[in-house]
């Protein structure tokens, strides 16, 4: 149903890290990796021995560089993650002429119902993120499912049961939970470090949050150490070598 | 379900499972509960040389899934994006299906398929005629070889000392200057002390060997707020998310370096006591200028270090326990005169050649940054030093009842070693961490077993004599000199190996120079050879400086017509370039089809808290006609009746590679693993044959790893508990204490030959580079490119880095990795390309002194302006790896290797190596860019014929929908 | 955005047919147009053809063309789903009105009122297709005022060329929509030319900092793949400037000032040159329609593709 639920039970979503994100694209793969043969199997690469290789991803990483604005922060340069952000006001779901799209009450996580999905792709127009891929072979529209059958698969041990990207990143800059409760380790994570929504002013209210890269000048580490004096030249050269050391 | 339900890198509470991780009810009928597979057998991940540990799912014996072991020490559960892919490489439609002969000309792609047996037979005929005649006349090459050992070995049983890995082109370097100067290295012999250090300087790294274990580190740090450094060109990667970039001018990390020496010790600021307890700062070194023992250890008639004990008012052992010993002053022993080590490194240091002002214009980097460097290294070492309650007892026996820690971690890689002065620069970073007191210590650079070793370790390369007909050597073809008389030179101090190592022209080549075994086998300098023999090395692309030249090489005839390299045996597991130009092809399975060993006895994965060691072990079968390369050597090893590998009734020993990873002994007790050893598998390191082992393994994870007593995990150099342990592993022959060689008396022995001291003498032309480079302490000196070029003509320096998610050429036959990247760009600062009138997208060429090559560009800020850089191996030759004509690979994609002379600019003999160690001076490489016609065809040049498939490797498919079969596998089974 | 030939012609197809459906439909209530049955049959008939041809080819726009009658069932917030339930309740009041007057040859008040609820289905109709793209927010060119009434007026003009010469064909001189259609025509040319300026101005509703949440200015680098992919290929769509400016000129003349020449021609001449001026301005607005479809799409301009630094 594209009617959006007046209130979810949880929102769960993704907040990733961007001042440790190295660019390695371990949660891309391991998101094709796993997705290609789970929820909406497979993810369908097109030509993908030749030129004009493409497929269906849900999670891609860009490379940016960022020349700060006077005075804040250096210069930079930034790896940054996108997928489904799980919004909370998802005009993906709402534009969806046949209720393929929708947000699941319980834990907000905004699926595609494969079944149900014609294929107008309109909903990939309504989405600002790009977080929408479709699949031409198969015909319908796929996403990230926040990996909904790695979460609470009773097959998996418990230990497992978290996104396939978040699993992998090596860097363990991407961080999962309930961003609806104010008290959740992830929700304490982005008020501690000013985690940011995408595109605000669009309106969608992402779940998904972003942790900005630490400001060097203000928050980063800074070293203050003292300049290295001369060490005393009275001794001569070497003079304060002249303490006593043994072996 | 895990004893440890929370356990593994990713382990934060905001990275764990939900609470209550039970599916809510929500009515849209998804299976939240999906059957994920029907088994899960362990192994270790081999899409590059990190070697993580892997849980691979299997659905019907197909692979559905690899995640990574959260037990594993190598990668605790995290897995990068290669390891991820691991999936399409093992389903590579360009995996070699049978053995192939060569049935058309060599680099033309014809094949005939040919059964086992005859390839075998081939092979055997070939090379028992070269070990009955001249067994020099194999040269046997093992790229990425993952079991050194055991190829070092069958190269020692074969009698040929023509045998050496990759480490040459690699990071020789780094792993020699580390073990002449601390015993151990950077690359994968140590790491830093991610949990405590609060000061991490980074050098010249894009990915790295550890690449799992840095990013895991990388965020511990970041999570303590320790503060990261970077120095690199680029600012990518990891050192996008250092806390400071310097973006340093290649091949001037030395000056760097030593400038932040001088002002460490212009402002007294070093650990004394450390540098008495632990180095030979305080050994004497005689003064005789001129003389045969100038710059020599003063020794008594023992032949024991002398040093001054500033108490007794006498030489005295230096490596004794209780002395007072003086760093500084002269004084006389024997009659001569003699100075500390600590006084030639302070006098050297403190020279104004070394003040930050006198070397900040040659790297880029403003003096005032150096001096604030200086300050914040030695604020962090001195003022925030750590102490970990841990009480220890060194190598003389003496109690201390904490473990003292100086907070400052560095870590270099290829940035340091891929330039001619890389070996010089790599013991400078080792003298800067030895100077700060943090090598070893927590918060500092620690050691991975089976390292620290004695610098340098003991073990002498063998093969003086060339090798005699059906003879083993009388050691290992590769090992550590430590003076003229270690060299494999002959009378007229000419070369002895087919690659030059251990000659005059790069005496501590400790891994060989394999980047120029094909340029020299083909000029038949010092002598032709007859058969190559490799493995696992593309050297037919990009692992050869001189790409073009070695193509044309591989493919030359002499005047009779025949190839001037005879022959070729070459053992791959897809379809390379290389490939093409073999006379006889042995197909490799892929990882997750054999066994492997990652031993102790090779390139292990131990952590700094204890060995750790490791096997691979068929997850699947092959479903094709090819062989693992190591059984296959061990069958040839039989056939050819090598000592070790046959039985007394001439039968073979062993009957595959599984077979000898359990049996096979180095010495009585110790083998390939170090794990389950004895008869019932109770003890380690040490013990008795366990025909269970590799069962023990796989039921462990596939991995062992024992974990060093507290008291045992740092100042493992001079450690009384570590060092008996290394002794009981076999890691050390004796339980000494390992002296950290500041000052290299080996390097000073060969300059003494040099200068005409001594029997073994170096050819006269050779002299002045020798003395040059030879210096006992670290110095700088410009690469030898950069040197050499018109600086005006080539004004920039042009470098790769890896992908992280690229293994040099082998991801580009991966469906998933190359849809990231199939084609490399060349990376040019924003103003410098303004400079020259080029804008974003532009296609240049890039022109060195000795070639060209064409690509595209993109624009950025994050590069030194004097730098351009490209990703490495994307580039690729038309119709390898099964890729169609057209791919971007080679359409768009190019390899700088052709722009990259194996030569020195205007001298044909020397290669373009570090001339201590030979280790390729990729680096060093300088260029100009010019646009291109802009009516010239956007594609690379230069540009190849199209490599034929070979017989029996169907095409490439169009589509993949991989993974549709595990969901009707999990529809139907409901 | 991508200019998917089967898009454009669907919404060029169904706006002159439905153009042609609402003035039909009202002229005949208001008797201002020919009673005659084949004129009828003739304007239904093209109205319908044009409006079902073009719906068929948005069902094979579709990725699951089978799956199409889904479309309907999410009228509540879906305005595709609304126009699916409009176009074919428009099917209604068309196929009383093509009954009562061709077959039956009737005028009387339920066949002049399906005229006008058949008029009214139209007009709906176009309002909901408009309202698909101008509900759009990532779109700035869609998501503007003048997407709505451009969708309407273009199908207004189109269909009334259309009608003024199949009126003209049918010997009809002096009927109103002589004058209707140039004046359309003259609308519709004033109304694009000044969508164009507003969204030549338009800004995009969010920057590339602002997507990815960085202070400062935000360059793409590397993208997260070499080659294009669905986003770029459909999203990412960029058309020259100066490609987009000869298209423009093209729009200019074929769909606005030929056919506004063409039809005032028509309108104040007489005779087989009025019909042959009429149907020359019908059938040089096709294409000069079709091109701006193909504008419409290929100028807009979507958020994703501020992460691809284009
Ligand atoms: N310009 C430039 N050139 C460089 C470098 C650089 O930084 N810049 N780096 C250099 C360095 S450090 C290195 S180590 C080299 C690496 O260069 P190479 O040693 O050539 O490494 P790869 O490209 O990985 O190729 C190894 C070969 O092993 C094959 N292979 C893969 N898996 C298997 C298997 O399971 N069995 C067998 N038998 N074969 C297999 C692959 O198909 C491939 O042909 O490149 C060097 N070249
Ligand atoms: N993903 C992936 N991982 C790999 C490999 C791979 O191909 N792919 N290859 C493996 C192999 S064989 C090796 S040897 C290792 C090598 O691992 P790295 O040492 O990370 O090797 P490179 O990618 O060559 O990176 C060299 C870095 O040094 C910088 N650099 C170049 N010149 C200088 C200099 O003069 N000074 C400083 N400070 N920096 C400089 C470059 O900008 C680059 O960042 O990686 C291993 N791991
Ligand atoms: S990110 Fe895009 S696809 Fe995901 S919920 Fe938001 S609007 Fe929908
Ligand atoms: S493509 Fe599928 S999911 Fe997307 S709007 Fe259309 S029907 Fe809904
Ligand atoms: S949550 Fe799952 S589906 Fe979404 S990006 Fe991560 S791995 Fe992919
Ligand atoms: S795996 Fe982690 S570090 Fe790597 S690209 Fe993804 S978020 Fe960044
Ligand atoms: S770093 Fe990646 S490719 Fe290398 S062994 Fe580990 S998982 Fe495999
Ligand atoms: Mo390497």
């Amino acid at each position: 149903m594209t009617q959006l639920p007046t209130s979810t039970e949880k929102s769960l979503g993704l907040v990733i890290d961007l001042d440790t994100c190295v660019g390695c694209q371990a949660c891309v793969t391991s998101c094709k990796e796993w997705n290609t043969g789970g929820h909406m199997a497979p993810l369908t690469d097109y030509n993908p021995y030749e030129g004009g290789a493409d497929g269906v991803w849900f999670n891609r990483v860009h490379t940016y560089e960022q020349e700060a604005a006077n005075g804040c922060g250096h210069d930079r340069t930034v790896h940054f993650p996108r997928s489904c952000l799980h919004c909370d006001e998802p005009a993906c779901v709402t534009v969806c002429p046949t209720g393929a799209s929708y947000k699941r009450s319980s834990d907000g996580i905004v699926l595609v119902d494969e079944d149900k999905c014609i294929g107008c792709k309109l909903c990939s127009w309504a989405c600002p993120y790009g977080a929408r891929e479709m699949d031409m072979d198969v015909g319908v529209m796929k996403k990230c499912t926040l990996c909904i059958d790695r979460i609470y698969n009773e097959n998996l041990p418990e230990r497992d049961r978290v996104p396939a990207c978040v699993a992998a990143c090596p860097a363990g800059a991407r961080h999962y939970g309930d961003l609806a409760d104010p008290d959740s380790p992830v929700s304490r994570l982005v008020a501690e470090r000013g985690g940011v929504d995408l595109m605000p002013e669009m309106g969608y209210r992402p779940v998904n949050k972003y942790l900005p890269p630490r400001d060097r000048e203000r928050t980063g580490p800074a070293v203050t150490a003292p300049a290295l004096e001369s060490a005393d030249p009275q001794g001569g050269f070497l003079g304060w070598l002249d303490g006593v050391l043994s072996r | 379900m895990s004893k440890h339900p929370t356990n593994g890198a990713n382990s934060a509470p905001s990275q764990r499972p939900l609470r209550v991780s039970n599916a809510p009810a929500e009515a849209d009928g998804v299976d939240t509960s999906p059957r994920v597979s029907e088994e899960v057998k362990h192994s270790t991940c081999y899409m590059c040389a990190c070697r993580c540990g892997i849980d691979v799912h299997l659905v019907g014996g197909e692979v559905r899934y690899i995640q990574g072991n959260r037990d594993h020490p190598v990668n605790k559960g995290v897995l990068c994006a290669k390891g991820s892919a691991g999936i399409m490489q093992h389903l590579s439609p360009a995996r070699l299906r049978k053995p192939l002969l060569r049935v058309g000309e060599r680099g033309a792609g014809e094949f005939r398929e040919i059964e086992w047996e005859e390839a075998l037979q081939i092979a055997t005929d070939r090379l028992s005629r070269i070990r009955s005649t001249d067994p020099k006349k194999l040269a046997f090459f093992t790229g990425r070889d993952q079991s050194q050992s055991l190829t070092g070995w069958w190269a020692q049983q074969f009698g040929t000392p023509n045998f050496a890995a990759h480490g040459g082109f690699c990071s020789v370097n780094m792993a020699a200057a580390g073990l002449y100067t601390v015993g151990g290295s950077f690359w994968e012999f140590g790491e830093p002390d991610w949990d405590n250090a609060k000061y991490f300087v980074l050098f010249g790294v894009a990915e790295d060997h550890d690449s799992n274990p840095i990013k895991i580190g990388l965020k511990k740090l970041k999570e303590r707020g320790a503060k990261v450094l970077a120095v690199n060109p680029c600012r990518t990667g990891y050192n996008a998310i250092a806390d400071e970039w310097v973006g340093i001018r290649p091949g001037t990390d030395g000056l760097f370096v030593l400038a932040l020496v001088h002002e460490l010790i212009r402002a007294g600021r070093v650990d004394l006591e450390y540098l008495v307890r632990y180095t030979n700062a305080h050994c004497l070194v005689i003064d005789n200028l001129g003389g045969a023992d100038h710059g020599l250890f003063a020794r008594d008639a023992d032949g024991k270090i002398l040093a001054w004990d500033k108490k007794k008012g006498a030489a005295v052992d230096a490596l004794g326990a209780e002395l007072e010993p003086a760093l500084a002053g002269a004084v006389t022993v024997g009659g001569k005169r003699c100075v500390p080590v600590f006084q030639l490194i302070a006098e050297r240091y403190s020279s104004p050649e070394y003040a930050p002002e006198a070397v900040a214009e040659r790297c880029g980097v403003p003096a005032e940054t150096i001096r604030r460097i200086a300050a914040e290294l030695a604020h962090v070492a001195f003022e925030e030093a750590i102490e970990l309650p841990i009480a220890w007892t060194d190598w003389a026996g003496r109690r201390h009842e904490t473990m003292k820690g100086r907070p400052v971690a560095m870590h270099a890689m290829r940035g340091i070693s891929a330039h001619s002065n890389g070996f010089h620069t790599c013991r400078s970073i080792h003298l800067l961490q030895v100077l700060l007191g943090t090598v070893e210590v927590p918060g500092g650079f620690r050691f991975k077993a089976p390292y620290p070793k004695p610098c340098p370790p003991g073990l002498k390369p063998a093969g003086k004599d060339g090798g005699k007909p059906n003879t083993p050597l009388s050691g290992a073809p590769l090992g550590f000199v430590e003076g003229p008389e270690d060299l494999l030179v002959d009378e007229n101090g000419g070369p002895i190996r087919i690659d030059k190592a251990y000659s005059w022209q790069a005496p501590v080549a400790a891994h060989g120079l394999m980047h120029m075994v094909i340029a020299n086998a083909w000029r038949g300098d010092p002598y032709p050879i007859d058969t190559l023999f490799m493995y696992m090395a593309n050297m037919a692309w990009n692992s050869s400086m001189n790409t073009t030249g070695t193509i044309a090489m591989l493919t030359d005839r002499d005047e009779k017509g025949d190839y001037k390299i005879p022959f070729i045996i070459y053992s791959d597991a897809y379809y390379s370039e290389t490939v093409a130009y073999a006379d006889l092809v042995l197909p490799d399975t892929t990882y997750l089809e054999r066994h492997d060993c990652i031993s102790l006895l090779d390139r292990p994965i131990s952590h700094a808290d204890g060995p750790a060691d490791a096997i691979r072990h068929p997850v699947v079968q092959p479903d094709r006609d090819v062989r693992p390369f190591q059984t296959v050597l061990l069958d040839l090893g039989a056939r050819l009746g090598l000592p070790g590998m046959v039985n007394e009734d001439g039968g073979a020993k062993y009957a595959d590679y599984a077979d000898y990873i359990v049996n096979h002994e180095r010495t009585p007790g110790i083998g390939p693993l170090a794990g389950w050893r004895g008869e019932d598998g109770d003890t380690f390191g040490r013990g008795a044959s366990n025909p269970d082992q590799l069962k023990r393994y796989i039921d462990n994870g596939g991995f062992w790893q024992h974990e060093l007593p507290e008291d045992a995990r740092y100042y493992k150099m001079a450690n009384r508990s570590y060092l008996d342990f290394a002794v009981h592993m076999g890691f050390l022959p004796k339980a000494d204490q390992i002296v950290f060689q500041l000052y290299s008396e080996p390097l000073q022995r060969f300059r003494l030959a040099a200068e005409g001291h001594g029997d073994i003498l170096p050819p006269q032309e050779e002299r002045p580079r020798l003395i040059a480079a030879f210096d006992p302490l670290p110095i700088w000196y410009r690469p030898f490119e950069q040197a050499a070029v018109d600086g005006e003509a080539f004004p920039l320096s042009a470098l790769t880095q890896r992908p992280m998610h690229m293994y040099h050429s082998w991801g580009s036959q991966n469906a998933w990795l190359r849809q990231i990247t199939s084609q490399n760009r060349l990376f040019v600062h924003r103003k410098t390309a303004a400079g020259l009138g080029l804008v974003d997208d532009d296609w240049v060429w890039i022109e060195s002194h000795h070639g060209r090559v064409k690509g595209q560009i993109r624009l950025v800020d994050g590069v030194n302006p004097d730098t351009v850089w490209t990703w490495n191996a994307i580039g690729k030759r038309r119709g390898a790896w099964m890729l169609k004509d057209g791919a971007g690979e080679s359409e768009k994609g190019f390899l700088l290797n052709h722009a990259i002379s194996e030569f020195l600019p205007g001298d044909d003999t020397h290669s373009n190596s570090d001339p201590v160690t030979g280790q390729a001076a990729w680096f060093d490489l300088r260029v100009r860019i010019k646009k291109c016609d802009p009516a010239a065809l956007p594609r690379t040049e230069p540009r190849y014929p199209l490599l034929e498939t070979p017989p029996g490797i169907p095409p490439a498919p169009k589509k993949l929908s991989f993974g549709a079969q595990f969901r009707r596998w999990r529809e139907t089974a409901k | 955005m991508h200019p998917a030939f089967s898009v454009i012609f669907f919404t060029t197809a169904t706006g002159a047919g439905y153009g042609l459906l609402a003035l039909t439909g009202i002229f005949f209530a208001f008797g201002a147009v020919p009673e005659d049955r084949l004129f009828g049959f003739f304007a239904l008939a093209i109205a319908l053809a044009l409006v079902t041809g073009g719906l068929f080819s948005s069902v094979f726009h579709l990725g699951r063309p089978e799956r199409a009658p889904r479309a309907f069932s999410q009228w509540k917030t879906s305005w595709l789903s609304r126009e699916a339930v409009a176009a074919t309740a428009t099917y209604v009041p068309a196929a009383i009105l093509g009954i009562g007057w061709v077959i039956l040859g009737s005028d009387n008040a339920i066949v002049g009122g399906a005229g006008i609820l058949a008029a009214i289905g139209a007009l709906v109709t176009l309002v909901t297709t408009g309202m698909i793209y101008a509900s759009l927010k990532p779109i700035p060119q869609w998501s503007s005022p003048y997407t709505v009434p451009g969708y309407i007026l273009y199908a207004l003009m189109t269909g009334a060329t259309l009608l003024n010469a199949l009126v003209l064909l049918a010997g009809a001189d002096h009927s109103p929509v002589a004058f209707l259609a140039p004046l359309l025509v003259f609308a519709g040319w004033i109304f694009k030319n000044a969508a164009w300026r507003h969204n030549d101005q338009l800004a995009m509703p969010t920057s590339a900092a602002s997507a990815t949440g960085l202070k400062g200015t935000v360059r793409s680098v590397e993208w997260p793949h070499t080659e294009e992919n669905y986003l770029m290929k459909e999203m990412g769509y960029r058309v020259a400037r100066k490609h987009a400016e000869k298209l423009r000129l093209f729009v200019h003349a074929a769909a606005f000032a030929v056919p506004l020449a063409l039809t005032l021609l028509s309108a104040v001449t007489g005779g087989t040159f009025a019909v042959a001026a009429a149907c020359l301005a019908a059938l040089v607005q096709v294409p000069g329609i079709l091109t701006e479809r193909w504008l419409f799409f290929a100028e807009a301009k979507h958020t994703v593709s501020l992460y691809y630094g284009r």
